[in-house]
């Protein structure tokens, strides 16, 4: 099935089985290796991307569902050069340690940020349910999303994947 | 030397890459002509091969080769294992089954084909017929003389016995004035790093180069076992270990996988890539733990340990991988914990079961020695209505009595454990908590304060005690423009060794961190290494690393004395120079004198050109961590919910690099030994399938299920190596699984409880609270 998904700006269209998993159309046919795979249950969340703005467990989606969809990737989360709040955040308060959950996390909680932009620290543990780490046992994590609410609430809006 | 970066919370050196999602891990590996391999697994815990038709797979459009046992045992050795203890039946495997099959998951076929999708459903077009087996999955009864037997060739399933008695303990109980008994089980874990293991080879003809990708803890060890297993020489082997997504032991070993991609590539002469599922993961990946421990415990009155007994059986599972019997002979080493216990009497036995190897996972045998010291104890004060600080403030060794020799015949380094108790008691206001106790009891709530006070076993080790060496390798290159490089054998997976080396070299150089590249994970880079396990990085990792930088120091003291016409005994680093001592005016500039090495016009006699060292560092023991942690816990009682409210952790691992990473470190232990304790349990059933077989059964903690965690820390500086570093890697997992369970019986104790087998869900307190009710 034809298929086109935009994918932190770029357009990307291909003849694909229509069981090919989102995940892999992003790794394998756009070849961003940065959304990864770690449960293939939606248990995880290490697949986590933005999809319309929404995160989504992207092994568990297929690429044909994503037809037409604006995808943002951690490779989306830079601009110009300059890391985004949660990246900073994650890399300010050792929120990561062998960061292969690290891309999901971070698109996590730009949806929790989105959605809620000064959350407590039991509103952040309650939002990161659905992504598992086993390094840094969350503390970090949960600070990483602090440090990043308190300089986006501060500065002006920062957009993703425009 | 300034200290101006050690001891620094200074960010990691690693993580633009990987917040960025640039970093390279092997499934992000793309090789022209790269085939996929899968895995044919068994569905039988245990079953004889009747038949393996893969006629219709090999049908399939995509697909290169299907091979099963009989022609990789050909080519290729067995899964190997570097541990051994005398009279031990040695229960080796195919790299696929060869005839028999002895537990769920085992590979029976590979397929390799075009692309992932079809290399699966190829797989899933083999057919296999199974004459099934009788199951035995309890160790207990495996031990039977008349239960099922794993190999035709064994009399029975016991593997080994490893058995020692320090002091006598027959007398030493004869003189108690208490004997406390418990049975305790340490349920099998599924180690579950993020990322599942993963492996690419190629292999270059004519000239039989094998070069493979593996997501390993030990790229130099799996290059040599790797090149043993499939008959390569080992200087045209090379492994790279890229990224490494977590590995908390489990990655240490080599597993069939990573021999059949290297096969497979040498059988197609096309580059072949395997990437483990979850589900493959958990059924065919190391387990940890597993044992069943028998304690007794004799005291005096007072509460002074006069001797102890442990009879363990450790469940092996159906074959031995790389330090399979020897994990739980760790159990042993540490049974004493951090106290003195003059008689000890240690007997254990390993058993073969139809269930996936056991092997190293985090803690990796000395959290079951925890675990049994710091629950028995427990039990002990219980029973003798003693303070469970005091009892085991009671049984310390002081710190004058260091070097400690225990009975478990090991040799503590240093310690202070009484001064690690009181901070712990202080910052979690023990006495407070024990009058809230009280007040919330009279109230009908169930509130537990647990304690844990431990020692554990790190920096592994000296080469007597580990299989295969236990040195680590560290060069440390200056190249031309003063940029500094560094090379370590010991593979980081999320330590942060980047980071944690730049500081220890950029402190004796005078140099900036930012001017350092440590290097890692790749035998054609790196000359010689072990890999990062046993809380053995730093302190192992690291001190080769420093040592490294000691021999290029004296070198350029030589080149600089010679510059500034003095000698090198009056030659010191300062920060971007070399001075003469007491003088000021006479100094020369790192750099030039840099250049003065390499340019070599001017060099002292006897000095070679170049600014190149490698030192091989031997440690004369292992060091002993310790501390103290205090959970406290309070009871849902409609639910039975273990709620953990407060949770504090002293610990001490000596003298710190960086304290970001330490405390980072000691969180991630805290979340999987806390697991441990309330969530997580590998489960299989009596016909041996696997029960807890996906993210979804097997319980994994999540953010929600902790509180803020409370940390401080003691220093006591370790003797073994020059930094005084004692490791820290495992001490968050080995404290806190028996702390989160005293607090459960302490919370329980009013109902006659003195202990709950992990993992402590909420089912198992709702029972006993309905049971109270009920009478």
């Amino acid at each position: 099935m034809q298929v086109k998904i935009t994918i932190n700006g770029k357009l990307y269209e291909k003849d694909v089985e229509p069981r090919l998993l989102l995940t892999h159309f992003i790794r394998d046919v756009a070849g961003l290796t940065g959304t990864h795979i770690g449960c293939e249950t939606s248990i995880c969340g290490a697949c986590t991307v933005l999809a319309n703005g929404l995160a989504v467990k992207s092994c568990t989606m297929f690429a044909v569902q994503a037809d037409g969809s604006d995808v943002v990737t951690i490779e989306g989360m830079a601009k110009d050069g300059r890391l985004h709040p949660l990246q900073e955040g994650f890399w300010e308060e050792h929120g990561l340690q062998c960061g292969y959950c690290t891309p999901g996390m971070i698109m996590c909680s730009h949806q929790l940020l989105a959605r809620n932009p000064s959350p407590t620290q039991e509103e952040i543990r309650s939002a990161l349910d659905g992504n598992l780490c086993r390094c840094t046992g969350y503390q970090n994590i949960v600070k990483a999303v602090q440090s990043a609410s308190r300089k986006m609430t501060k500065a002006p809006k920062v957009a993703v994947g425009d | 030397m300034t200290q101006r970066y050690v001891g620094q919370a200074m960010k990691r050196k690693e993580d633009p890459r990987l917040v960025s999602g640039t970093s390279t891990y092997v499934d992000d590996v793309v090789l022209p002509g790269m085939l996929h391999m899968a895995i044919a697994r068994s569905i039988h815990a245990h079953a004889r091969l009747k038949s393996i038709d893969t006629s219709k797979a090999k049908k399939l459009p995509g697909v290169v080769a299907v091979v099963t046992g009989e022609e990789v045992a050909a080519h290729c050795g067995p899964i190997p294992c570097a541990a051994s203890i005398p009279d031990m039946k040695n229960a080796q495997r195919q790299l696929l089954a060869v005839g028999k099959v002895r537990f769920v998951g085992e590979p029976i076929a590979a397929v390799v084909a075009e692309d992932k999708y079809i290399a699966r459903d190829a797989a899933d077009l083999i057919e296999i017929d199974y004459d099934t087996l009788p199951v035995v999955v309890n160790p207990e009864k495996a031990m039977d003389p008349a239960s099922p037997r794993l190999y035709d060739e064994f009399s029975d399933n016991i593997a080994y016995r490893f058995a020692f008695e320090s002091g006598n303990t027959e007398e030493a109980f004869k003189n108690a004035d208490v004997i406390v008994k418990e049975r305790f089980i340490n349920q099998r874990l599924a180690p579950v790093p993020m990322e599942p293991r993963g492996a690419v080879a190629t292999y270059q003809m004519p000239d039989n180069e094998l070069v493979v990708w593996n997501s390993t803890q030990q790229p130099h060890g799996l290059r040599t076992l790797l090149a043993n297993l499939l008959r390569v020489p080992e200087n045209r082997t090379r492994v790279i270990a890229p990224e490494v997504g977590g590995g908390f032991g489990c990655k240490i070993d080599l597993y069939a996988e990573d021999g059949l991609v290297g096969y497979l590539a040498k059988k197609t002469g096309r580059p072949v890539k395997w990437i483990e599922g979850r589900r493959e993961n958990i059924a065919a990946t190391i387990h940890g733990r597993d044992q069943i421990q028998d304690v007794e415990l004799g005291l005096k009155k007072d509460g002074t340990i006069l001797g102890m007994s442990v009879r363990s059986i450790a469940d092996l599972g159906a074959f031995h991988s790389l330090f399979t019997p020897m994990i739980p002979t760790l159990t042993g080493l540490l049974a004493p914990g951090c106290y003195k216990v003059p008689a000890l009497k240690f007997d254990q036995v390993g058993v073969l079961t139809n269930k996936m190897a056991t092997d190293a996972y985090r803690g990796a045998g000395r959290p079951e020695a925890t675990y049994l010291i710091e629950r028995i104890v427990d039990v002990a004060a219980q029973k003798l209505k003693m303070d469970p600080a005091e009892i085991r403030r009671k049984n310390f060794p002081q710190p004058d009595e260091f070097p400690f020799k225990t009975s478990g015949g090991v040799i503590y380094d240093s310690a202070n454990y009484e001064v690690a108790l009181d901070r712990a008691l202080e910052l979690s206001d023990y006495k407070g908590l024990r009058q809230k106790q009280a007040q919330l009891r009279q109230q009908g709530k169930y509130m537990g304060i647990g304690l844990s006070s431990y020692v554990e076993i790190c920096a592994m080790g000296p080469s007597t005690a580990l299989p295969g060496g236990g040195w680590e390798a560290g060069s440390v290159r200056i190249e031309r423009t003063g940029k500094v490089t560094v090379l370590t054998g010991a593979s980081p997976h999320g330590q942060g060794q980047e980071t944690t080396f730049a500081q220890i070299v950029a402190d004796e150089l005078g140099i900036e961190p930012d001017d350092v590249v440590t290097m890692h994970g790749d035998t054609a880079r790196v000359a010689a290494g072990i890999g990062t396990f046993g809380s053995r990085g730093t302190a192992v990792g690291g001190t080769a690393v420093y040592l490294a930088v000691q021999d290029l120091k004296e070198k350029m003291k030589k080149i600089a004395a010679h510059l500034l016409e003095s000698t090198s005994d009056k030659i010191e680093l300062g920060i971007g120079k070399l001075m003469v001592k007491g003088d000021s005016g006479r100094s020369i500039n790192f750099a030039d004198v840099v250049t003065a090495a390499y340019n070599a016009v001017n060099l002292p006699p006897g000095v070679e050109p170049g600014l190149d060292a490698t030192r091989f560092f031997e440690p004369s023991n292992f060091t002993f961590p310790f501390g103290t942690h205090v959970c406290v816990v309070e009871i849902d009682e409609e639910t039975g919910e273990p709620r953990i409210t407060k949770y504090v952790a002293i610990d001490d691992c000596g003298n710190v690099i960086n304290p970001l990473l330490v405390e980072g470190q000691v969180h991630g232990g805290l979340v999987q030994g806390i697991a441990q304790a309330l969530h997580e349990e590998v489960v299989y059933d009596e016909n041996g399938q696997l029960l807890t077989g996906s993210l979804m059964d097997y319980a994994v903690p999540r953010a929600h299920d902790f509180p803020e965690f409370e940390l401080d820390r003691t220093v006591t500086p370790s003797p073994v190596n020059p930094l005084g570093i004692k490791g820290v890697g495992e001490a968050g997992t080995i404290g806190s699984t028996p702390a989160v369970v005293n607090a459960i019986v302490d919370a329980l104790s009013p109902f006659g409880i003195t202990h709950i087998d992990m993992p402590v869900r909420s089912e198992k307190v709702w029972k006993i609270l309905k049971g109270r009710k009920a009478s």
